[in-house]
Formats: C-alpha cells, structure tokens, sequence
C-alpha cells in the first residue's frame, strides 16, 4: 500500500489553518496598511467567490451572470431586515440564501441547456435582465436606484450575547461566516459529488457515460455557488448599512470573475487572495498615486498580463514557484514507451451485475431491424443481432462497415432511426446513455475518453461511483473515502487492469498503452453485466496486444463481451463467435474458424474482385 | 416600428461582427461592445477635427479595423490553443482597458455627434413624421450588411471564411494561411462594431459604459439567432429590435424581461438558435 496523500493524513489541516489565519489577521493586517472595513470587503468577496470557484474552478462552468444571485439574496435579506419582517440578522441571510437557490435553481435550469460559452452568455444576459428588474419593475421593494438603506447589524442573544457593531466587531462576525462557507465548501469538494463536479470539468460526455447524470449535478453547483452568492450579498448589506443596487450589476458579476482569475481558479481560496490583491491595488493606486479614476485602467492591464502569463493565478504562480524550488526530483517520471502489462497474479473478479429473472431466459441483448441514416448515408441497415449470456462476441468488418455506429445505438449514445434494441428483458430503445449505463451496458471508447487532469484513481473512482451510488445522489456532505466498497472496487479495476502501481499518476502522464488500459477500466469499474470494447488494441504494440488479449480473457470471466477490433488474428484469438458487418448490414456470422476461412469475407476484405 | 427597425438595424450589424469572429476563429470577444464603444469615439474625433460626417463614418470604421487587427496579433493570436474560459477571461479584461482608457482620456461625461446637414429635420412617411437620420441609418446599416454580405458570400476570403465556421481544421489542412484569414476576419468583425459605433453616435450620446449593453444585447441576438450564423445575427437583430422597441412603448422596465422571455423561448425550442448550425457548439 503506498502511503495516503497528505491531505489524507491530516484531516482538518486546512480548516485548522484557515481558522488560524482568519484569528490572527486582524492583528497583521493593519500593519500592513489594511483598514478593517477594506478586509470585511475581502470577506464578503472571498465568501462569494467560494461558491464561484465551485463552480467555475472545479465544475468548469465560467458564469459572467453572479450577480443575479449576490443581489436577490442581499436585497431579500435587506428588506426582510428593513420592513421588520424579521429581526434577526442571521435568519434573514439564510432567507436570503435560500430564496438566492431557488432563483438558482430556475436560470440554471435555462443557462444549463447550453455548453462553453453559450453558457457564459446566457448568464450574463440574465443577470442583466435581473438588473433592470431590480431598476424599475421591483423598486417599490428594491428602492429602484437608491437600494435600502438601514440595513441593521446583526444583534445575537441565543445562548450569547453578542451584538455586532462595526470595523474589527464585524470583522469577528464575517470571519465567522467565511469560516462556515470554506468547511462546507472543502466538505463539498472531498464527497462523491466534488469528485463527480471535477471529472465533469474535464469530460461532461464521458460523466455521462459512465452512469452519472451530468445535467443534475451542474445544477447542484449552480445553485450551490447561487446559495453563495446569496449569503455574500446579504452580507454586503450588513457590513454596509445599506443594500447598493449595483450589486446586481454586470460589473459585479466581472469584479468576482477577475478576483477569482488573480488568486486562482480551483483552489477555494484564489477568490479570496484576488479580492485582498483587488482591494489592496485600489486603495493603493488612488491614494497613495493619486491615480483617480484610472486606477482600473492599471488593474485591467494587470489582469491581461496576468492571464497571459501566469496561467493558474497567483496561487498557480506560488505552486509553480514551490515545485521549482523545493521538488525539482520529484517532478514524474517520463512514462516507459511501451508498458509492460504486470501479469495478473491473483484472478481479481470484479463482479458483474446480475440482475433478477435476466439469466433464465439465456439472451443478455437482442437488436432487432436496427437503422441508421445520416442524411442520404445509410449507416447501419436493418440489422437483426443477438448476444446470449456470458458470450464472447467479435465484431468485424471493413473501415465504414458501420461498427462504431452500431456500439453507439446500443449503448444509446445515438438514436437509431428505427429498430428496437432489448437488453436484459427490457426495451432500452430511446434511452439515454446515462440509464443504459446503469442498468449495466456500457463501452469502452475507440479513441480515450480519460479525465486527462485526474489520477488513475480518481478516474477509476468517477467509474465505480457510478455503480455504487446510482446516477444522481445528493450526497454533498459525505465523504469520498466513506462510500461503502468504494475503495475495494477502485484497488480491483486497478489490480485488473495492471495499473495498481501508476494508481497516483496523472492520466496526462500515461503511456498510451497504460491510457488504452484505463480506457477499458473505466469501463470495468461501472461493473457492467455486457462491456462492449470498440477497438480495445487499437495503436498498440504487438507485444501489448498479446498482454492485452491476456487481460481482455480474464476480464471475460463472469461477463458478456461484445469486442470490435481490426486485429484478426488477436479477435480470432480471443472470441468464441464473429459477427462481420459490411456496408451497414451484417453480412455472415460464425466461430473463428468459419470466418477464416468464408470466402464471402475475403472478398468483402480485398474488394469485390470476382475470380471466374 | 421604426425605432425597432433602426435599432434591430445596428444589432443586426454589430451582432454579425460578435458572430463572424466566433465562427472563424471560435473566440468570444467580450471587447465586442467596446469596439462598438471605440468605433464612436473614433469617429467624434474625426468629425471634430475634419468636420465631415462622412469622413467620421471612415474613420471610425478604420480606427476600429486597424485596432482589432492589432488587437489579434498581439494578443488573441496567443490564446487559440488555450481553452475558451481563456479567452473568454483576456477579452473580458481587454474590454476593461479599452473602456477605462477612453474614461481616462475623455472623462465620463457624454459626446454627441451631430446628424450631417442633409439628413437633419424629420420626414413626413404619410402617416407619421420620422428623423430623418434615423432613416438613413437604416439604409446606411443596409448598406453595410450588404457589403458583408457581398464579402462573406462572393469573394474567395468569404469562402474561406465559410468553410472555416463549418470546419476550421479542414480549411486549415487545405493550406490554406488561417492565420493571415484570422486576422482580417477579426478585424472586419471589429469594424462591423465600430461602424455601427460611429453612425450610432448622432442617435445615442456617448458614453465610455454604452458598449457594455449593447454587448448584452449583442449576446441575446446571438443566442436567438444561432451563434456562428451571419443570416441568424440578421434575424435575431431584427427580432430583438422590434421586442425591444415595442415593449418600450407600452413599459420601459419592460423591455429587458421581455428581450430575455424571448431568448428562454427561442432555447427551449431550438437550443442551437433559430439558424444555429450543428457542426459547433
């Protein structure tokens, strides 16, 4: 067992650093030029973009549209606070909070629609719609251009009593708060559902694939960092007095985008480093070099500069600089040209699914009159296709003969313009690939769909959760390391696939050999009762398609395999049964030895010379 | 009506520009706004010092033109193989420079460019008395998408252009200098803003902020349109001018929520836009 990272063998370092930071900044800070009401700012900033950076760091949604969310939950707590709907301070922010979340909840179900920047786009037009909304149609709540003023400070007298005035009084009751947002926030990012967020980053179709319902948990995020949003906005009103009405403007919105971009995307704590560097450059720039009004001018220079050549933000920038310094050795190892693939000592079955009356009737998957047309091109034609259980199936035929085409209507990645597929008893016609997926049919892709920016076992981690917890599950406080069987699953599709000892690699790092392994794994680690391999040996040397068959066979224990591949001689190997499509239809089937020797594939093979 | 036409007009212009630049170079160029922003400077500057209207209209377009140029070789050029959020980020930051630049040099206060003698006054259209610059920028703007037209679908750099909002990498491997084809197409699309700036700006005073709605509006044109689509800006800006002048008449505060229904609708029926192609997203 190789040693747990460190993270892992200090559980609340970073919560313990963070508390400790955040006590003794007030007795820094001032020292270095930093008037208390300048870092409640930071506060109520870094607590803001929290939810961003879950959001935009971890899950890979860049929204221009944040302040939707800042200014519906600052004015819904200012004005419950200022109509003495409520009088208490902290129960009008969680008011505010959740009203932030459902909100959330509506502009996520419309922006989440699209992808990139659609999505960049239609966020910011609904933020700016919710500007004008705030401008004239609400101002009878909203106070229209002037905002609400008299937003009281909080005054708690449940077990203590502690009445918050302002400067270092407030800081107390901020620090406090952004000391709730980040545990909650780090919890998030160490549950199945961070873990699930990451790989989203990375590949959403492959998500998808592997069983997990990728739109469900965008929306999470989205109304998680809304939620956010939400609290930070009340907050401005709190710390203010009084609820400004360019909370909801788009500059708000840019400010938090650019604070985040400064300290660093995807680390939690970027946001709150870019909002000290924003403020402290903008105190800085106007009053000590009286630059006046071109302070942001100088700031959005900085900001080009800064994307331009410092990647990862300033905490990207200080990892960089760390690693250069102190880990110059450790840097990893370039990956070997060609992997040998460890011989599997022990026979690790990872178990198939077996669901009820499904082996009785003896067929696994039967596809009947299977179509596909692009525009004029006949893909795939009336193909009639029957697997039994625990089969080795090979497909074969010429480049176009529409194999590919054929594993993505099974696995529901593409509608079939007519026909009806029939998997385990059930009619999955119409599916999607996600509930394809976890009734227990998936594949393995021709080209890798990997999640480049994680290791090997968090790749393999993203798989098997799709199993062990269905396709969506609001699990957000849990944590990752606690799912039940989660780490046994993992250590077998590792031990399987001959990965065990590049299990902390990053898959960027992989031989291609090791990543057509992975490819496969992931597959594996769903635990699927029929895998479909499309072209599992493709690129790979003759010597790991031989390791490679070797694996494919053990894998094959217990399961019903559907193999495409050009190798012949390899399938001819591996498979009991060949079907060959040609030209979309399938033009023979047989044992290998048929087919070898049918002169009717030959002649599909060569091209349609006719001997007389 | 008419002010729906005159303003769906400039959507419809600047838009195109905003959807050129995506389709070919596949970059969101949050500066958009702010080239249309620089377009009406440009040309204030011009007219002040020449006096002539025509020669503002030429120079604002120029300006803009030469500054996207610059703009892509610089920095945009860079950030083709970086992942869109990046480009997203530094466009989104240049837009800031440009904006807080023009507020250094030319304060906050506003400018207007007066209408050119000749088309000063109102007309009589029978049944209503109308400006008549406003008239004109119609059949100016006209004019110029007709250009762009001619450009993007009769000339070989269109075709080019054509082929690589289908597929960018195909043209590319055709040997085909992409690179040189980038930059004139983003500075064309530029123009398309600053144009649209400049014969704006006898219409709407200028300020150094008026990029940024219109920019939004931009957004919601393109999202109703299809993004990548020069007939869909067209549509979309012509849709999106009537919503929003209509709305205004009955209720100013209106307009907005109403300009924002339409783009829900138009993605609950078709994500990809009325005259989105499928080749991107």
């Amino acid at each position: 067992m190789k040693p747990a990272p460190r993270s892992q063998r200090r559980p609340f370092l970073v919560e313990g650093l963070t508390a400790l930071g955040l006590i003794v900044a007030p007795y820094v800070l001032p020292h270095l030029g930093f008037a208390p009401n300048t870092v409640n700012q930071i506060l109520v900033w870094g607590l803001f973009g929290l939810g961003f950076d879950l959001l935009f760091g971890f899950t890979g949604l860049l929204s221009f549209g944040q302040s939707a969310f800042f200014g519906s939950g600052g004015f819904i707590a200012a004005y419950l606070l200022t109509q003495d709907m409520i009088a208490s301070v902290p129960l009008a922010l969680l008011i505010g909070t959740l009203g932030a979340m459902a909100i959330g909840v509506l502009v996520g179900l419309i922006a989440l629609r699209r992808t990139g920047i659609y999505f960049a786009m239609i966020t910011v037009a609904i933020a700016e719609m919710f500007y004008f909304l705030e401008n004239s149609p609400l101002s009878a709540w909203t106070g229209g251009e002037n905002g609400i003023p008299g937003v009281p400070t909080p005054k708690i007298d449940f077990l203590v009593s502690w009445h918050v005035g302002t400067g270092w009084s407030m800081y107390w009751f901020l620090a406090l708060c952004y000391f709730a947002g980040i545990v909650i926030a780090l919890r998030i990012v160490r549950s199945p559902v961070g873990a699930i967020l990451s790989a989203i980053r990375d590949n959403p179709l492959r998500v998808a694939a592997l069983g997990h319902s990728v739109g469900a948990y965008k929306l999470t995020a989205f109304v998680v960092a809304a939620g956010y949003a939400g609290f930070a906005g009340g907050l401005l009103g709190v710390l203010q007095g009084f609820m400004p009405p360019d909370a909801f403007s788009f500059d708000t919105s840019g400010q938090l985008v650019m604070q985040t971009a400064i300290g660093g995307v995807g680390t939690l704590f970027g946001p709150l480093l870019g909002a000290t560097v924003w403020l402290f450059l903008s105190d800085f720039l106007q009053t000590a070099l009286h630059l006046g009004s071109a302070w942001k001018l100088v700031l959005g220079i900085v900001f080009v500069l800064l994307v331009c050549f410092l990647r990862h933000g300033l905490i990207g920038g200080f990892k960089d600089l760390h690693r250069l310094i102190f880990h110059r050795a450790e840097i990893d190892v370039e990956a070997p040209e060609e992997a040998p693939v460890p011989v599997v000592a022990k026979a690790v079955a990872l178990p198939a699914r077996h669901r009820e009356g499904d082996l009785d009737s003896g067929t696994i998957l039967t596809a009947t009159g299977l179509s596909k047309r692009y525009g004029g091109l006949l893909a795939n034609a009336d193909i009639d296709f029957t697997v039994k259980v625990g089969e080795l199936r090979g497909i074969i035929g010429p480049n176009g003969a529409g194999k590919s085409t054929f594993f993505k209507m099974l696995t529901c990645e593409v509608p079939p313009t007519s026909g009806k597929i029939v998997f385990e008893g059930r009619d999955i016609t119409g599916r999607s690939v996600t509930e394809v997926c976890q009734l227990g049919l998936t594949k393995s892709y021709q080209v890798n769909q990997l999640f480049s920016r994680l290791t090997v076992r968090e790749n393999l981690t993203i798989a098997a959760l799709a199993d062990l917890r269905g396709k969506f599950r609001l699990d957000l406080f849990s944590n990752l390391r606690k799912v039940a069987g989660l780490e046994e699953r993992v250590e077998q599709a590792l031990e399987l696939v001959g990965l065990a000892a590049r299990a902390d690699t990053m898959v960027s790092a992989l031989a291609y050999g090791e990543k057509r392994r992975l490819e496969i794994g992931l597959a594996l680690a769903t635990s699927p009762s029929l895998l479909l391999l499309d072209e599992p040996l493709a690129g790979m040397s003759p010597r790991e398609r031989v390791e490679t068959v070797q694996l494919l066979k053990s894998i094959a224990k217990g399961r019903t395999m559907i193999v495409i591949d050009h190798d012949m001689d390899s399938l001819f190997e591996l498979v009991e049964w060949i079907t060959v499509l040609q030209e979309g239809r399938v033009l023979t089937e047989g044992t290998p030895d048929q087919i070898k020797t049918d002169p009717v594939v030959r002649e599909a093979y060569l091209g349609g010379v006719h001997e007389p | 009506m008419f002010n729906g036409l005159v303003l769906g007009a400039l959507l419809a212009l600047i838009s195109s520009g905003l959807t050129i630049i995506y389709g070919t170079l596949g970059v969101l160029n949050l500066a958009h706004g702010a080239m249309f922003m620089i377009g009406g400077y440009a040309g204030y500057l011009t007219f002040t010092a020449t006096g002539s209207f025509l020669l503002a209209i030429l120079g604002g377009a120029l300006f803009v033109m030469v500054l996207g140029i610059v703009m892509e070789r610089v920095i945009i050029r860079h950030f083709y193989g970086r992942p869109h959020e990046d480009q997203i980020l530094v466009t989104f930051g240049l837009s800031i420079v440009f904006v807080e630049a023009i507020r250094f040099s030319f304060g906050s206060l506003s400018y207007s460019v007066p209408p050119p003698p000749w088309a000063t006054g109102v007309t009589s259209l029978g049944f209503m008395l109308y400006p008549t610059y406003r008239l004109v920028v119609v059949g100016i703007v006209a004019v110029a998408l007709l250009a762009l037209y001619l450009v993007l679908y009769r000339t070989r750099l269109g075709m080019i252009v054509r082929a690589g909002i289908e597929d960018s990498v195909m043209v590319d491997s055709l040997g085909i200098n992409v690179f040189r084809v980038f930059m004139v197409v983003f500075g064309i699309g530029a123009m398309a803003a600053g144009f649209a700036g400049i014969v704006n700006a006898p219409v709407v005073s200028l300020t150094p902020d008026m990029g940024e709605m219109i920019l939004v509006q931009t957004f919601v044109v393109v999202v109703i349109g299809g993004v990548g689509s020069f007939p869909g800006a067209i549509l979309g800006g012509l849709i999106a001018g009537q919503i929003l002048s209509i709305t205004s008449m009955i209720n100013p505060g209106y307009a907005y929520v109403m300009l924002f229904a339409a783009m829900t609708l138009v993605l609950l029926i078709r994500p990809r836009g009325l005259m989105g192609l499928r080749s991107r997203d």
